[in-house]
C-alpha cells in the first residue's frame, strides 16, 4: 500500500465521517446530534477541499466552501435556535433501543462495503476506496431517519444522508457539475427552512414533535 | 542480550516508580479543572508510604486468598509493565507474551481481586466483584478487537513488532486506528475504573464498582492494591502510547535514543494524564446499566476499525 500523503488524509477523513455517523446513531440528545452534524459537515468540507487540491478540480473548492457555509455554520445555527425556541432538548426517543440500532448499523456497514467493492474497482478516481464508506454513511443516516420518532432528528438524518451522497459523488466521480451542486445546496437550504416552519405547525396542531401522532390522518 | 535485560529491568522499575506519579498528576489536573486546591503531585507516594507503616487488619473470615490477592495483583501489573514497550523496543520479556496473553494477564489479576472480594463474604465485596465481572467481560472482547486491528496492520500480535511497524517504518496514516483509538479510550475507562464507568474517588458504596471490592483491605495490602491500580493506569497509558502515538520509543539496539525516549514518554504521559482529567471532568458517571451499551459501542467501533482496515488499507 503506497498512497500519497493527502490520499491518506482523505481516507482518514472518510473514516472520521463514518465514525461521526455512528456517533449520531448513538446520540441521545438533540443538541449533541446537531453538534455532530456540524462536525460531519466540517470533515466533509475538509475532504472535498483536499480532493480538489490533489486532483486540480477547481469547482470542488466551491462545493467545499458551500458545505462549510451551509452545513457547518448556517444549518447548525438554525437548528440550535430551533431547539432553544421549541425547547426540545430532551432525550431523543428511538423506535429501537440504541444497541440494536448499532448492531443493524454494523450489518449495514458490512453490506455497503461489500456492495462498493466491485464498483470501486471499476471507478478510475484516486478516491475510489472511500466509496464504501460514503455508501455506509448514506445507509446509516437512512437508519437514523427510520429509527427516530422526532421530526427534528429525522430532518438531521435526512441532511446526514445528503452529506453521505455528496461524499459518494466526490469519491466516485470528483463531484457533480457545479450547477447541480449549487441546485442541491439551495434545495437542501430551502427544504430545511420549510421543515423548520413545519415543526412549528406540527407542534401547534399536535402539541408535540413526535411523528407517531401523524400516522393517523383521519379526523375522529 | 545483556543490554536487553538491563533495559527490561530499567523499564519495569521505571514504570513501577513512575506509576503513582501519573496518578498524582491526573488527580492534580482534575482538582484544577474542578476548581479545588490540588493535592501535591507526590500525594499517592505519601499515601502508599503511610499505608505500608500501618498494621494490617484482617476480617475474621478472611482466608489465605484474601491475603495473597494483593501480591498477585501487583505482580501481574508489574509483569504487564515489563511486556508493554514504554521506552525501548528491545525487550527480552516481550516474546514471552503477546497482546492476547497481556489481556489474559489483566484477567488473571481481576479474577483474583474479585475472588478476594467475595472471600470475606461481605455484601459490598460481592456486589463489587459481580459488577466488576459484568464490566470486564464486556470490555475484554473490545480490547482484543482493538489489538487485532493493530495486529492486522503489522501482521503480528507481539507489541514490539506492532510498535516497530507503526513507529519505525515509513509514516502511514491508518484510518482504522482512529476507530481503534476511540474504542481503546472507552475500554480503558472501564478497565481502570474511571469516569464514566466508575468514579475512583466515590465514597458512596452503592455506586462503587472497584472501590467496593477493596473496602475491607488495609495497610500494606491496600498499599499494594493502590499501587497496582496506579500501575494499571500507567500500563494502559503506555499501551495507548504504543498503539496510537508510538513515535519516540527507542528502536531495538539503539541505546543512544534512550534519553529522548524517556523525555518523549514523560511528555506523552503528561499530555495523556491531562487529557484523561479533561475527559473525566467533562463527562458524568453513567448508570451501571448504561455500561453494557457503552462497552458494546466500544466493541462495535473496534470491529468497524477492522472492517475499515480491509476497505482502505488492504
Amino acid at each position: 500500500m503506497n498512497l500519497s500523503f493527502h490520499l491518506q488524509v482523505i481516507n482518514l477523513l472518510a473514516a472520521l465521517l463514518l465514525l461521526i455517523s455512528f456517533a449520531m446513531l448513538s446520540q441521545r440528545r438533540v443538541v449533541g446530534l446537531v453538534t455532530l452534524f456540524a462536525w460531519q459537515g466540517a470533515a466533509l468540507a475538509a475532504s472535498t477541499a483536499l480532493v480538489a487540491w490533489s486532483t486540480g478540480q477547481h469547482h470542488l473548492y466551491w462545493s467545499a466552501a458551500l458545505t462549510l457555509a451551509l452545513k457547518v455554520v448556517a444549518m447548525p445555527w438554525f437548528f440550535y435556535r430551533l431547539v432553544r425556541k421549541l425547547d426540545i432538548n430532551r432525550e431523543v426517543e428511538a423506535v429501537l433501543n440504541i444497541p440494536t440500532t448499532m448492531l443493524i448499523g454494523i450489518a449495514l456497514v458490512i453490506f455497503a462495503f461489500n456492495l462498493a467493492l466491485p464498483i470501486s474497482q471499476m471507478a478510475g478516481t484516486v478516491t475510489r476506496s472511500t466509496l464504501g464508506i460514503a455508501m455506509a454513511c448514506v445507509l446509516l443516516a437512512f437508519l437514523m431517519m427510520i429509527t427516530r420518532r422526532k421530526a427534528i432528528t429525522q430532518v438531521i438524518g435526512f441532511l446526514a444522508m445528503e452529506n453521505g451522497l455528496f461524499f459518494a459523488a466526490t469519491s466516485a466521480s470528483y463531484g457533480m457539475p457545479l450547477v447541480v451542486e449549487m441546485g442541491v445546496a439551495l434545495d437542501v437550504l430551502v427544504g430545511v427552512f420549510v421543515l423548520g416552519i413545519f415543526f412549528f405547525q406540527i407542534r401547534e396542531t399536535f402539541d408535540s414533535l413526535d411523528l407517531k401522532h401523524m400516522e393517523r390522518l383521519k379526523e375522529r | 542480550m545483556t543490554a536487553g535485560l538491563i533495559l527490561q529491568t530499567f523499564q519495569t522499575v521505571l514504570a513501577i516508580l513512575l506509576a503513582p506519579l501519573l496518578m498524582g498528576w491526573v488527580n492534580q489536573c482534575r482538582a484544577w479543572l474542578q476548581g479545588r486546591a490540588a493535592p501535591p503531585l507526590t500525594q499517592p507516594y505519601r499515601v502508599i508510604r503511610k499505608l505500608f507503616h500501618k498494621d494490617a487488619v484482617l476480617a475474621h473470615d478472611a482466608g489465605p486468598l484474601f491475603r495473597f490477592a494483593p501480591y498477585i495483583l501487583f505482580a501481574c501489573m508489574a509483569l504487564a509493565a515489563g511486556i508493554v514497550p514504554t521506552i525501548a523496543n528491545d525487550l527480552p520479556f516481550s516474546p514471552a507474551a503477546d497482546v492476547i496473553a497481556l489481556v489474559g494477564l489483566f484477567a488473571l489479576a481481576r479474577v483474583f481481586l474479585a475472588l478476594a472480594a467475595m472471600d470475606i463474604g461481605t455484601a459490598f465485596g460481592t456486589l463489587g466483584a459481580r459488577r466488576e465481572m459484568l464490566i470486564s467481560f464486556l470490555a475484554e472482547p473490545a480490547l482484543l478487537m482493538v489489538f487485532f486491528t493493530a495486529s492486522l496492520i503489522s501482521h503480528s500480535t507481539e507489541l514490539p513488532v506492532i510498535v516497530e511497524t507503526l513507529a519505525h517504518k515509513e509514516f502511514v496514516i491508518y484510518p482504522s486506528m482512529a476507530f481503534a483509538a476511540v474504542a481503546f479510550w472507552m475500554v480503558s475507562t472501564a478497565e481502570n475504573a474511571r469516569i464514566p464507568i466508575d468514579n475512583p474517588t466515590t465514597h458512596l458504596e452503592l455506586t462503587m464498582i472497584h472501590e467496593a471490592m477493596i473496602l475491607e483491605y488495609s495497610a500494606r495490602h491496600l498499599a499494594l492494591i493502590e499501587w497496582a491500580v496506579a500501575l494499571k493506569l500507567f500500563v494502559y497509558s503506555a499501551l495507548g502510547i504504543a498503539l496510537f502515538v508510538p513515535w519516540g520509543i527507542a528502536p531495538a539496539g539503539d541505546l543512544a535514543a534512550l534519553p529522548l525516549a524517556i523525555l518523549a514518554l514523560l511528555a506523552k504521559m503528561l499530555a495523556g494524564g491531562a487529557g484523561l482529567a479533561v475527559l473525566e471532568t467533562l463527562s458524568a458517571k453513567m448508570r451501571l446499566f448504561r455500561a453494557p451499551e457503552f462497552l458494546g459501542t466500544a466493541f462495535m467501533l473496534a470491529v468497524l476499525g477492522m472492517l475499515t482496515h480491509f476497505l482502505l488499507e488492504a
